[in-house]
Order: C-alpha cells, then sequence, then structure tokens
C-alpha cells in the first residue's frame, strides 16, 4: 500500500481503481495505470481489452463511474480534458483529428488556445514548424497549406508534431495510439528516435502498437491489459513478442471450444474473394469467422462482399448474401418502422403477389421468427425503438434469417448485447449452419471467433492468415493479429 | 374515444380541419348559396395541385435533399407538345396524352441522369434540368397559343354526378398512388431509402432502381397535370407551371408527410390542396388586396405547419 502511495506521489498521472461500464459491457473493471517522468510505458491488448478506454480516461475525455485520479501527485476531483491538458497530456489518435478545410498553421491555433491575439499566424507557424523540424526533419510540409491536401502520411506527421509542440503548455506525457500505422519504416524510425530523445528530457509517453517489436524496442516498461483490468506489468526487457502474446490471451477460456468437429473440406465453396492478401473461400455451412485488431479492414471485407453480390438497381428473386448489421443506428434499425416492418423488409420479394405485400403471410411468418428466436414483446406493431438494444439486434437477425440467402454477412452484431441474447443468437446462427446456411462473422470478441470453423484473421487491411478447426485458438489469433511474429 | 383517439393520430387529420374551417369561415361570408359552387370550384382547382404533390410526395419520401424542382416546367413543356400534337384534332386525343407522358418519361429520366452520373444534389439536378425543359418549351410553344381539341377541353371544365371530372381523375390517380406507398413493396423500398440509405442498401432493397423510377414517376404525374391544365384553361401557357413549384411542396408538407423523409401520406394532399385554393378564395371574399393576400398565405401555411409539427412532435 505504501509504495503505491509512493508511486501515485511521482506519476505524471497515476489512476487507480478505475471502472466504466457502457449497458452490459464493463469497459475498465478496476484498471490500475501508474505514468513516470522520464518513462515510456508501452500498452498492449486485443480487442476491448480496455486499451482505448483507459487512454480516454487520463486524456480526460471520458470519466470514471467508479475511482481516483491522481495528477502530479494531486487527487484531482474534477479530472476533465482542460485539466488534462493543463498538465501537458497530449494525445495523438488513430484516426486522424485535424480538421482538413484547415491549414496546419490554423489547425495549431486550434490545439494551442495561448497562441491568441494579433500576429497569431506568426507564432503557430513558428510553434508548429519548430516541432515537425524536430521530429521529422527534412519533412518537407509547408504549414500555410490545407490539411485536405496533404497525403495521409502527412497529416499523421502533422498529427505528431502537433502533440509535441509547445506554445505556453509544455508537452509532459504523449499518447501515442497506433502512430505509426500510417508511416513508412524510415519516418517510424525518425518518430520513434525523437520519442527516445523526449524521455530522455524527462518527459513521458503512452505507446500503443500493434507491431509488437517497436512496443518492445521503444518502451521502458510494459503493461498487457485484458478484460478491463491489468493482466501483466514489467520491465520490457523482461518480456518477448511470444510472453506479450501469451500475457494477452485468457487462461481459464481455453477449453471452452463448443467445436462441432464437422469435416467441411468436402463441401462446396460458395464465397470466394482474392484480393486482399490470402485467398478469401467460405464453403457451404460453414461458419467462417474474420477476426483481428478492429479497424482493420474486417468491415472493409464485409460492405464489399455484400456490394458485389446484390444488385442495386433490380429486385434480385434469389438473393445471393444478406447482412447483420453491428451499428444499428447506421445501417440497420428503420427508426420510424414498427417491429413487423423491420424484421421483414428483406424478405419482402417472397411476400409479394401482384406487386402488393401479403400482409398476412408477412405477420404469420414475422410471428414465427419471434417465436423463435423469442423477441421479448407482445405486439410486432411496436415502434421498433420501444426494443432494448438487444432484442433490436434480434429483430435485425431474424430479418437476415428470414430471407433465403444462403449466405449471411455479420458486422460484429454482438456489440453491446448482454450474455443471455448471446447464448440464445450463437444457438440460433449453429442450428441455420448445420441446415447449410454460411455465415461470414466479423468478431471482436475471442469466445465469439472461436466459435467458427474457419478463421480468417486481419491485419492492416489484409488476410494475413487462415486457420481452420482445431488451430483456431486464442493463441493462434493473437499472434496473427500483432505484426512481427509468424502465424 | 378509441376511435377518435386513433383519428387525430393520422398526420392528415389537421390539413381537413383546417380545410373545413376555412370553408365555413368563407361560407359564413358569402351565405349558404355559394357553399355549392365554392366547392366545386376547390375541388376543381385542387385535381392539379393533387396530381403534382403526389409526384412530389414520392420523392420527398426518398429522404432529406430529395425534391424535384422541374415541375413546373415539365408541366409547361407536356401541356405544349400535346395540345401541338393534337391540333385541335378529337381523333388525336390519345396521342396527345402519350407524348405528354413521354414527355414527363424523358424529364425523369434525364433528372436521374444528372443525379446519379453527375453526381449533382437533386435539387441543383431538377432545377437545372427545368431551365433546359422550359427553354424547349419556349422554342416549341414559339408564343402560339393553340386550344385544346373540342372533346378534351369538354371533358376537363365539366362535371360528372356534380363533381369535377379532373377531381374524378386526380381521385382514380391518388388511389393508385395510396396503393403503391400503402400496400406495394414499392412504397416499402422508398420509406425504408428514406429513413436511412445505408440500412436500406444492406436489407437488399435495390435503391438505386427505386429512387429512379420515383424521379420518373414524379415527371410524369408532372407532365400528366400539364396536359389537363393546359386542356382545362383553353391553351398551354408559359407560366403555366409556375405557382405548382411551391403548390407541389406546400400540399405535400402541409399535408402530414414529413419533410425528412421515410414517412408519407396520401389523403393529406387532399385536404392540403382544397385547404390552399379556400384559403386565398376566403382572402378574396372577405376583399383583402393581392398583397395583403401573399402575406396571409404565407402566414397560414406557416401556422398549420407549426401546429400540426408541434403536435406530432409532442406526440412522439
Amino acid at each position: 500500500m505504501n509504495t503505491s502511495t509512493e508511486t501515485q506521489k511521482d506519476a505524471v498521472i497515476a489512476v487507480e481503481d478505475a471502472r466504466i461500464s457502457f449497458g452490459a459491457v464493463k469497459a475498465l473493471n478496476g484498471a490500475q495505470l501508474a505514468i513516470m517522468p522520464g518513462e515510456c510505458l508501452g500498452l498492449v491488448g486485443h480487442n476491448g481489452a480496455g486499451k482505448s478506454t483507459i487512454v480516454n480516461v487520463i486524456n480526460g475525455g471520458l470519466t470514471p463511474h467508479a475511482g481516483r485520479i491522481f495528477a502530479d501527485g494531486a487527487i484531482q476531483e474534477r479530472y476533465g480534458i482542460n485539466v488534462a491538458r493543463a498538465h501537458g497530456v497530449r494525445c495523438v489518435f488513430q484516426e486522424l483529428s485535424l480538421c482538413p478545410n484547415l491549414t496546419v498553421i490554423e489547425n495549431t491555433r486550434i490545439l494551442h488556445r495561448e497562441l491568441g491575439g494579433p500576429g497569431w499566424r506568426a507564432k503557430a507557424r513558428e510553434v508548429i514548424g519548430r516541432s515537425l523540424d524536430a521530429v521529422f526533419p527534412n519533412h518537407g510540409i509547408d504549414p500555410a497549406v490545407t490539411v485536405g491536401s496533404l497525403s495521409i502520411a502527412e497529416r499523421q506527421m502533422v498529427e505528431i508534431a502537433m502533440a509535441f509542440s509547445d506554445a505556453g503548455i509544455k508537452p509532459r506525457l504523449i499518447i501515442l495510439d497506433e502512430p505509426t500505422s500510417s508511416l513508412d519504416s524510415g519516418l517510424a524510425g525518425k518518430m520513434l528516435d525523437y520519442v527516445q530523445s523526449f524521455i530522455a528530457a524527462g518527459g513521458s509517453v503512452i505507446f500503443i502498437s500493434h507491431i509488437l517489436h517497436e512496443v518492445l524496442a521503444v518502451a521502458d516498461r510494459i503493461v498487457v491489459m485484458k478484460d478491463g483490468g491489468v493482466a501483466a506489468e514489467r520491465a520490457s526487457g523482461d518480456f518477448t513478442e511470444k510472453s506479450l502474446v501469451e500475457a494477452m490471451g485468457s487462461v481459464v477460456k481455453n477449453e471452452t471450444r463448443q467445436h462441432s468437429g464437422r469435416d467441411l473440406n468436402a463441401a462446396p465453396v460458395v464465397l470466394e474473394q482474392r484480393d486482399t492478401g490470402l485467398p478469401f473461400a467460405a464453403r457451404e455451412g460453414e461458419i467462417v469467422g474474420l477476426a483481428g485488431l478492429s479497424g482493420h479492414g474486417q468491415t472493409e471485407m464485409l460492405l464489399r462482399l455484400h456490394r458485389l453480390r446484390s444488385r442495386n438497381w433490380l429486385p434480385q428473386r434469389d438473393p445471393a448474401v444478406t447482412f447483420v448489421a453491428g451499428d444499428r443506428r447506421l445501417n440497420g434499425i428503420f427508426e420510424r418502422w414498427s417491429i413487423l416492418r423491420n424484421l421483414s423488409v428483406a424478405a419482402l420479394g417472397d411476400l409479394v403477389h401482384r406487386g402488393l405485400v401479403n400482409e398476412r403471410a408477412e405477420r404469420s411468418k414475422a410471428e414465427d421468427w419471434r417465436e423463435r428466436i423469442e423477441i421479448r414483446t407482445q405486439n410486432l406493431d411496436g415502434g421498433v425503438l420501444s426494443l432494448s438494444g438487444g432484442n433490436q439486434q434480434k429483430v435485425l437477425f431474424a430479418r437476415a434469417l428470414s430471407t433465403r440467402a444462403p449466405v449471411v454477412l455479420m458486422d460484429d452484431p454482438m456489440r453491446g448485447v448482454d450474455v443471455g441474447t448471446k447464448q440464445e443468437v450463437y444457438r440460433i446462427i449453429r442450428e441455420e449452419a448445420a441446415a447449410g446456411r454460411t455465415f461470414v462473422w466479423y468478431s471482436t470478441e475471442m469466445e465469439e471467433v472461436c466459435l467458427c470453423d474457419r478463421v480468417f484473421v486481419f491485419r492492416e487491411g489484409r488476410i494475413v492468415a487462415e486457420l481452420t478447426g482445431e488451430e483456431v485458438t486464442e493463441a493462434n489469433i493473437l499472434a496473427a493479429s500483432f505484426a512481427g511474429l509468424p502465424a | 374515444m378509441t376511435a377518435l383517439q386513433s383519428l387525430t393520430q393520422r398526420p392528415w387529420i389537421w390539413s381537413f380541419l383546417a380545410t373545413a374551417l376555412v370553408w365555413f369561415t368563407t361560407v359564413l361570408m358569402t351565405g349558404t348559396g355559394g357553399a355549392l359552387g365554392l366547392s366545386h370550384a376547390a375541388f376543381t382547382f385542387a385535381a392539379f395541385s393533387v396530381i403534382v404533390g403526389t409526384g412530389q410526395m414520392f420523392v420527398i419520401t426518398l429522404g432529406p435533399g430529395n425534391i424535384d424542382l422541374s415541375i413546373p416546367a415539365t408541366m409547361t413543356l407536356a401541356g405544349t407538345v400535346a395540345l401541338k400534337l393534337m391540333a385541335v384534332d378529337n381523333g388525336m386525343v390519345a396521342a396527345g396524352l402519350l407524348a405528354a407522358l413521354g414527355v414527363g418519361l424523358a424529364v425523369g429520366v434525364a433528372n436521374y441522369t444528372l443525379i446519379k452520373l453527375l453526381r449533382i444534389p437533386p435539387i441543383i439536378a431538377t432545377l437545372s434540368m427545368s431551365f433546359i425543359v422550359q427553354s424547349i418549351a419556349i422554342w416549341t410553344n414559339r408564343g402560339l397559343r393553340i386550344k385544346p381539341p373540342q372533346l378534351l377541353a369538354e371533358f376537363t371544365t365539366s362535371s360528372t354526378f356534380g363533381v369535377p371530372n379532373t377531381a374524378l381523375v386526380a381521385l382514380a390517380v391518388t388511389v393508385v398512388a395510396w396503393l403503391l406507398l400503402e400496400r406495394a413493396v414499392y412504397g416499402r423500398w422508398i420509406t425504408a431509402i428514406g429513413q436511412s440509405l445505408e440500412a436500406a442498401r444492406m436489407a437488399g432493397v435495390p435503391v438505386e432502381g427505386a429512387r429512379f423510377v420515383t424521379y420518373v414517376l414524379c415527371a410524369v404525374l408532372a407532365a400528366f397535370a400539364g396536359y389537363l391544365l393546359a386542356s382545362f384553361s383553353g391553351g398551354a401557357a408559359l407560366n403555366m407551371g409556375a405557382e405548382y413549384l411551391l403548390m407541389s411542396i406546400a400540399v405535400v408538407v402541409i399535408g402530414g408527410t414529413s419533410v425528412a423523409g421515410g414517412e408519407s401520406n396520401v389523403p393529406g394532399i387532399w385536404g392540403a390542396s382544397l385547404f390552399m385554393f379556400l384559403v386565398v378564395s376566403m382572402l378574396n371574399t372577405y376583399g383583402f388586396s393581392a398583397g395583403v393576400r401573399m402575406i396571409m398565405t404565407g402566414f397560414i401555411i406557416i401556422s398549420v405547419i407549426m401546429l400540426a409539427g408541434g403536435w406530432r412532435a409532442n406526440a412522439r
């Protein structure tokens, strides 16, 4: 106990016993993290481990539901974005956060409030120019051009330089979330060199990357997160790429695989795609998983599979694919419609009699599915938004499964769904697969990926590994998700 | 009580209530003798707004940004071309109708081509198309005013069982439109698209096809209205469509169709069209000058939209 208070006193920022839940999902479950001055802390973990959440707590974007935050040894009652910035916390996100319609100089002004007053352009040019020169010598970026006209790599460079720039409040803790994802190795090297000198001068860095040898090389200490907590924390010299991957995996759930052990290699291939890394193929009756860290091209793959096999101009008598959305608000639910209409929309082609919808058939089909998939409502005519999130998701499942399409594409559909619903849906998926349907299932949850017969692991927009049958294990998937290890 | 409740939940009920109110106010002034004539005139003139409004309703259903501003020009061109082709010959009535509908078809296809191929927002695509169409109408017309064939002129200006023929035609159009919207797969598709284009696409709705058909349908209905209006008013004039630009949108909105798309209704178009005609004639009866009449009309439209919109927002 004594040592932990000692750490808090010295730490730039320390988070103690932080807890955050989003609905049923516990994003942080008692996480501890302390960042010392002059230290580079590596942060690794698989999807849903809580990396982004704890980063958001540190930069003030999220307030934990329980737990304490210390800054420079003092407990912070009202920690927020402004307090974080005042303590020199800066963040570089994977998704670029610059305004594309403004110049680099103007973006600098937005970040640094203290750059106001007459002549701010000259001051801002000086601030960002100095920082760019320091981090990326010979960068060749003119700060007077709009961000939108820069290449992705150049934008990322500006973003990084922006975080390290000093216009009054000294940057003391920089959070780098996948900073090298759009930089080539030369630029990445320059940045990593600068990180070293920044640390040598007493600054602190939190470094998040899926490229493990980078983390091992840069970080002094590595924290492995899992299930919203810290799973391992050691000096980086005590880790190897292999032991890092092992630490990310869960030990207990290893034996819970529910494999049918079906041999599907003889079944006909129903879906093929060969333009992203290893060739993709799915067989009849197979549950195919798309795995890897989130945002590495899985959703794009599903959208492409859908686009190439559905028609935009004429109705399809025999649809080839159907889709279950993960982001219900974006491309799933029709908010003004009843549950009934939301459920039947994809299968309308089968319910038509002389161009008109056969409403009796529509209703009886919907009632069948309501019972089968146990949507908890008395009244199918109620608005779809009257249902809970899990039941809305069930409506989307019923919508897809009630079509005759032989292939069902699923875009991480279980996000934020409670455990009971998940088990029911897994059962239905297994039943349908046994009856000959093919499922292509992108999931960020290891437990779900391990239910699949065949898994394709994505990294940086490409398929880097194909695992079948007994090879589908958490260890193999983790190893393939992070660069640097042979899959 | 529940019957009353279910009635007040219909978005179109408000346009009919407003219509009844204006009707009584006008009849109070003119005396019961004028009531029949007023109603007859209202149905006659509302018919044209109903037909173009129905087309506009389908387009607005497609969601934010979808609107057809080429309706007036299409009406003018269709009327001009049809009357010129028929050349006061009773035998050419059907051919004239086909020519008018053909004009609508061509404008609709051109509209969607601009929207889709050149990726122009519908409001700009249809507006620029309307300039082209209007120019063609001017070139075709050349200042001549050709009379409609006798048969057609008689049909559009007379009544069957006391109901104006134009109103009967408009009624037939709206019955078909109602079937399309409420019972057909097409109606489901466009309301789905209006709520979320992406969700509709992922649910297997043929998005492009449905949008294309909708723009063509709207232009064809505008052309049909132009054909009827030119025959009714004794010849095509170059400005004959002008007032139907605002009218087509106003009747859709006052009728209770959601401006944001995805939720439409056909009966409200009738209520709103009758209302729009009656408001103007009421102000006429009360002897307001043209300027005051315009201001009052605008004011009344805004009030109706606010009342109906506010009521619906509370109900949610």
